[in-house]
């Protein structure tokens, strides 16, 4: 069964929802991220994980192009500019952020009207996904009048309403309690059965496991250690296949493969960053 | 419905029609439109005041202390001249009636009595006592009174047939200069409200942390250029209704002031003023945005914008003085700077009738309006979220892209 997907995985590559060589980036002479690579696959769940402060939310933001990098390259769903597929991608961060005078459906359309959707349609569909997810009853009712659950729920509709090709969610399941974290798993199950590519970061090891095709890992313990090591060996991250020892294995969804043969560190359980 | 990527101007239409709806139908913008009355009320009762203070201090009187003969010949010439010549003459007031061959300390009488001078001695040599500032406000009034009580200046005077006119050249310049001023005092203050609340909304906006939300999905230069124009959107209603209200004020009291008719007449007038209102805006709301980019707290804006506002305030001086110089090399100078342009052009509006500098100004004003836009809007980019220079190949500018079409 693995060496079918192997072989499946070789023979018909899937196109690369991200592709990114090498990106840098730099705050005030401190080097955030340095030399990151990444390949994520159309379709795939893919997890970023790492300890904080290793610079996921900063290489997250470069892919969707709220920061350039200082160097390096981006290709997200066939565009080097990330804005230029902007109607296509769905971002949910870390911070949530809403228009606390908003109402909730209202405060949905806008995000789909940032993604161009039209206003119209995206006040119809605010309107159904609240009622559609038991938040119907709020959907005339301003942000600021919200829980903070009830908030983050509305906004990722508004990061939904679109039906982007792909989302990206940053740290999606902090500050989230027990029920609504397996709410949102089944979201981004959901996502993914649709043939949406979903890319996360976290830090909670559990959810990468549960959840993703895939995971991109950051191995960086200390911050110290990797900007010691930066000048010398470039830090970067590499596609490790869900294959750590102690890790459950769920089968993999149909028409989702891991992706093969793309790095030189791909050694299963591999626990180090990768070095070029 | 599938969705479709948008283009810069149409992201900053949506930025702009979501900034513009939230800021009309919020409690402050309610409070933003009844600010200018509170200074109008302020200033009616400042006024009210100072006349109540002119007042008192017109019925400062000029104590007599005379005969009996020369107190009364004294007021009536002082009648007479209030009358005919100047009704601002002091009041006079009989403190002391002397009898023949008595005198008076005059300074004992001014100390005693409420009056603010003391005149004494005779009509023909009157004696003024007196504070020096009130001897050198009186010293002409009493000579004139008292020669006209002695009869030494005509006592019959000619009827004059009045022909009045609505207004003479003179009058019309120096009327036009105060509509000039005037207009230029109120271009600079709504600038600068304006250019203020598009700045705090900003603020505001990156400590909601939805700011993260539109850099992913709009360009930058969409989120500024769609904040600059909702505020423009903003204030061109806030104008409409103080416009507005203060025409049907006028026109309810029906007392239309005696505003000169401008130069270029008053429908150019106002079109031209709406323009240079915007111009000046939009140069002064770029450079406050991007300040706004740079400060995190409200703090923060206050000491940034505080220069900035020192330096709009010296270039509006400077625009009022080079008003006040029309056809002088520094009625050109204020012209061509693109900060104090639209002040000084909205002036020679007032002051001249000839529209085309008006229509050379504006080409000029607007190509330093992109210019400023540009710098401001990559400022905020670069600012706001920290964004690097490398990584993605940059979409070519305007002009090279016409020129490739031409040539492709």
């Amino acid at each position: 069964m693995k060496m079918d997907l192997g072989k499946a995985a070789m023979t018909t590559p899937r196109p690369l929802a991200i592709e990114a060589r090498g990106l840098v980036k730099r705050f005030d002479g401190f080097t955030a991220v340095d030399g990151v690579d990444l390949s994520v696959p159309e379709g795939a769940i893919y997890g970023v994980l790492g300890p904080n402060g290793a610079g996921k939310t900063t290489s997250l933001r470069m892919l969707l192009g709220i920061i350039d990098p200082d160097a390096g390259f981006r290709r997200v769903l066939g565009a080097e500019r990330p804005h230029d597929m902007a109607h296509a991608i769905g971002y949910l961060p870390e911070e949530r952020g809403l228009y606390p005078t908003m109402k909730a459906f209202e405060a949905i359309a806008f995000l789909g009207a940032l993604r161009g959707l039209p206003l119209a349609e995206g006040r119809r569909r605010g309107r159904r996904l609240l009622e559609d997810n038991g938040l119907g009853y709020a959907a005339d009712r301003q942000i600021r009048q919200l829980s903070k659950g009830m908030a983050q729920q509305v906004q990722l509709l508004g990061t939904l309403v679109h039906e982007p090709r792909l989302v990206v969610f940053d740290e999606p399941f902090s500050g989230l309690d027990a029920l609504n974290q397996g709410r949102l798993e089944r979201v981004i199950r959901g996502l993914a059965a649709k043939g949406t590519t979903v890319i996360f970061s976290t830090h909670v090891i559990a959810h990468a496991e549960r959840l993703c095709d895939e995971v991109a890992r950051c191995h960086s313990p200390v911050r110290s250690t990797w900007r010691a090591t930066a000048s010398r060996r470039r830090s970067g991250w590499r596609p490790a296949p869900r294959t750590a020892p102690g890790a459950r294995r769920s089968p993999p969804r149909p028409g989702t493969r891991a992706r093969s043969g793309t790095s030189p560190c791909r050694t299963a359980g591999s626990s180090r960053c990768c070095a070029r | 419905m599938k969705t479709g990527r948008l283009s810069t101007i149409a992201a900053a239409l949506v930025m702009a029609r979501r900034d513009f709806t939230a800021i009309l139908f919020s409690r402050s913008f309610v409070f933003f439109l009844l600010a200018p009355f509170f200074p109008v009320v302020v200033a009616m009762v400042a006024g009210g005041i100072g006349q109540k203070v002119q007042q008192s201090t017109a019925r400062a009187e000029l104590g007599v202390v005379m005969s009996a003969a020369d107190g009364a010949a004294l007021s009536a010439a002082r009648d007479q001249l209030a009358r005919e010549v100047d009704p601002g003459l002091p009041e006079i007031r009989l403190v002391r009636r002397l009898a023949p061959g008595e005198t008076a300390d005059a300074a004992a009488e001014l100390r005693r009595s409420s009056a603010a001078a003391i005149v004494s001695g005779s009509l023909a040599h009157p004696v003024l006592t007196g504070t020096e500032d009130r001897i050198a406000a009186w010293q002409g009034p009493v000579a004139l009174i008292a020669g006209t009580a002695l009869q030494k200046v005509p006592t019959a005077w000619p009827e004059v047939t009045p022909s009045p006119t609505v207004t003479s050249n003179a009058d019309r310049r120096e009327s036009r200069a105060g509509t000039a001023q005037g207009a230029q005092t109120l271009l600079f203050l709504l600038t600068m409200v304006l250019a203020g609340m598009v700045l705090s909304n900003l603020v505001e906006e990156k400590g909601n942390k939805i700011i993260e939300v539109l850099a992913a999905a709009i360009p930058m230069d969409a989120v500024f250029l769609g904040k600059l124009f909702a505020m423009l959107g903003v204030s061109m209603v806030a104008i409409a209704v103080w416009t507005g209200v203060a025409g049907l004020a006028l026109a309810g009291g029906q007392h239309l002031p005696d505003v000169a008719a401008p130069g270029v007449g008053w429908p150019a007038f106002v079109a031209l003023g709406v323009v240079y209102f915007a111009m000046a805006y939009l140069l002064l709301g770029s450079v406050f945005l991007a300040i706004g980019s740079m400060a995190a707290t409200v703090r923060d804006v206050q000491s940034l914008s505080f220069p900035v506002t020192m330096l709009q305030l010296v270039v509006f001086l400077f625009a009022t003085y080079a008003a006040a110089q029309p056809g002088q090399p520094i009625e050109l100078a204020a012209a061509v700077i693109p900060f104090s342009s639209p002040f000084t052009m909205l002036a020679r509006a007032a002051n001249d009738g000839a529209l085309w500098p008006h229509f050379a100004a504006i080409a000029w004003q607007a190509l330093w309006v992109a210019v400023s836009v540009r710098i401001g809007a990559r400022l905020f980019r670069t600012r706001v979220m920290k964004s690097g220079t490398g990584g993605a190949p940059r979409r070519p500018g305007l002009l090279r892209r016409l020129v490739r079409n031409t040539q492709g």
